[in-house]
């Protein structure tokens, strides 16, 4: 019965209008971004040419890089570390941990960066009680650099990091680890030799998606980094807002895309999507 | 038989990092109580002032109505559609359907900048076509969340589909109903679970879209997540650490409910 005229008429008319949708609120304008990258302000190659030879879009870049390379490792290792207890916890411990997990998880990423802000700000919770302890006699600046972006990103993705992990941790054959303490290893040695190099895949579905949402983050940066330490989202928008420049606004989007999809080609290398939930 | 449960070591470090994922969350309570004008620590007495000024401040209350209007505007479009796609790739099973959805996912996997980038494209190119369409006007923005909220809402109802058993489906088109009946009496009711959530989670992740909302709005369409912003930006007013708290406490008390209900199915 597949595949008759009826049939391919019925699935068309069904599936027709998101994809007609899709195509014309999506797929279209961003095919105009792409124009814009290679006709603003002049037709030609130039802003593709600016992003690679402009110091101030280097440096954004690179500190881009380098933020999501240490927002991914603090990220993955904390998840680890509480993913183990969700997953192999006690009953009660479970139900903690997932609480813990999936609070911050529905709370927008503006409550979440402001609850930074109210810790770490010179008024702050955290200076104020440093201060009146008299550990401290000025404030220490905590927000409104680099510091202040890599904990607050770290935050907002612990939960996201999470899930893969649990996928991996909960299809693991936990006779493997008592087997291994039967055998006398330490919990330790168990730990590092038996757990994790079998939740491998786990760690790194885990990795690459902290990774690739750390390169494209623009609220988090912006409210923390106060405007100092902008990466390239942040960059993005000020070059469209600021100072009108969408060519390199444009250009920059182009490449951020094909560096994104790049990224996740190499992981759907490694890692099947299924494991990813 | 024995379980494998995490030592000392791991509940420890458990414990720091479930600290740290609430400290935050803790930490605006008590800003939200501060008698000051400015973003400080009380120092003694406590007010519930920023409290009163959403409610007595017009702007808040306008801009969660706009929130609302919107989310409820393209949670109703973007399930809408998310239904109809997916009902035509579970009956039909057209070729090229991996294709097809990888396309229909594209929102939720490019970077959120970049769709924000090709939204202001999109609306600033229509702004000049009509008055109540286009860049910051509500209904532009409610399409705009709608692209990016159809993909979660695909994902969603595609996953209840992939539970239902086909043989009902196969005994209605035996039993010789035709596609509607099949798709809005057979497949739907049993479904609806998945496209009620589907709707909801439209809803909610209208309700907090800041990323792209930044990009396609100005003056006219201040979303609450937008009022936020600015407050944010500027000159940080503690009125945002009461409406914080109040996010939180619904956040919590959803979660609580939910997790009662699915402990009182799977034990009856």
């Amino acid at each position: 019965m597949r595949g008759t005229l009826s049939d391919r008429m019925g699935a068309a008319l069904l599936m027709a209008p998101l994809l007609l949708f899709l195509v014309l609120a999506y797929a279209w304008p961003f095919l105009g971004v792409v124009k814009w990258s290679f006709t603003l302000p002049t037709p030609g190659l130039g802003q593709y040419h600016a992003l690679l030879t402009d110091d101030l879009v280097q440096s954004v870049f690179i500190r881009t890089l380098r933020i999501a390379a240490i927002v991914t490792v603090v990220s993955v290792t904390a998840a680890y570390a509480i993913t183990v207890v969700w997953v192999r916890g006690s009953p009660v411990q479970r139900v903690l941990a997932e609480f813990c997990i999936l609070v911050p998880f529905w709370i927008s990423v503006l409550t979440r960066a402001f609850g930074w802000v109210a810790l770490l700000s010179n008024r702050g919770l955290i200076n104020t009680w440093l201060q009146s302890i008299g550990f401290i006699s000025e404030p220490l600046t905590l927000v409104r650099n680099e510091f202040g972006v890599i904990v607050g990103m770290s935050h907002f993705l612990i939960p996201f990091a999470v899930f893969p992990l649990a996928s991996a941790m909960r299809s693991l054959d936990e006779r493997v680890l008592l087997a291994a303490r039967g055998l006398g290893s330490s919990r330790m040695r168990t730990f590092w030799t038996v757990f994790v190099p079998m939740t491998r895949s786990g760690i790194i579905g885990s990795a690459m998606i902290t990774f690739v949402f750390s390169l494209g983050f623009f609220v988090t940066p912006a409210i923390l980094g106060g405007g100092r330490s902008v990466m390239i989202a942040e960059l993005i928008y000020l070059r469209i807002f600021q100072s009108p420049d969408w060519g390199l606004g444009a250009a920059i989007s182009v490449v951020l895309v094909v560096f994104v999809g790049a990224l996740m080609a190499l992981l759907f290398r490694y890692v099947k999507p299924k494991q990813l939930v | 038989m024995p379980t494998y449960r995490p030592g000392p070591v791991s509940l420890i470090l458990a414990v720091l990092v479930a600290l740290f994922l609430l400290m935050p969350l803790l930490a605006v309570i008590p800003v939200s109580l501060t008698p000051s004008r400015m973003l400080t620590m009380p120092t003694g007495e406590l007010s519930l002032r920023h409290y009163r000024e959403l409610i007595e401040d017009p702007r808040w209350l306008e801009s969660i109505l706009l929130s609302i209007r919107i989310g409820v505007v393209s949670s109703a479009l973007s399930t809408v559609l998310a239904l109809t796609f997916s009902l035509g790739v579970w009956m039909f099973q057209p070729r090229f359907t991996a294709a097809l959805v990888g396309f229909v996912l594209l929102p939720m996997v490019v970077p959120p900048v970049v769709s924000a980038v090709t939204l202001y494209f999109l609306l600033t190119s229509v702004s000049g076509l009509t008055s109540f369409f286009g860049y910051d006007t509500w209904l532009g923005v409610a399409m705009a969340h709608s692209v990016m909220t159809v993909p979660f809402a695909t994902v969603l109802i595609l996953v209840s589909l992939s539970q239902l058993d086909r043989r009902i489906d196969l005994a209605a088109r035996g039993l010789g109903a035709s596609v509607w009946e099949r798709a809005t009496r057979v497949i739907m009711p049993n479904i609806k679970f998945g496209i009620v959530t589907a709707a909801l989670l439209s809803f909610v992740l209208s309700w907090e879209e800041i990323g792209v909302t930044l990009f396609i709005t100005s003056v006219n369409a201040i979303t609450l997540p937008r009022l936020m912003w600015m407050g944010l930006r500027d000159n940080i007013d503690p009125a945002i650490a009461a409406l914080s708290v109040i996010l939180i406490v619904i956040t919590v008390l959803v979660l609580a409910v939910r997790s009662v209900i699915t402990r009182q199915k799977a034990s009856p």
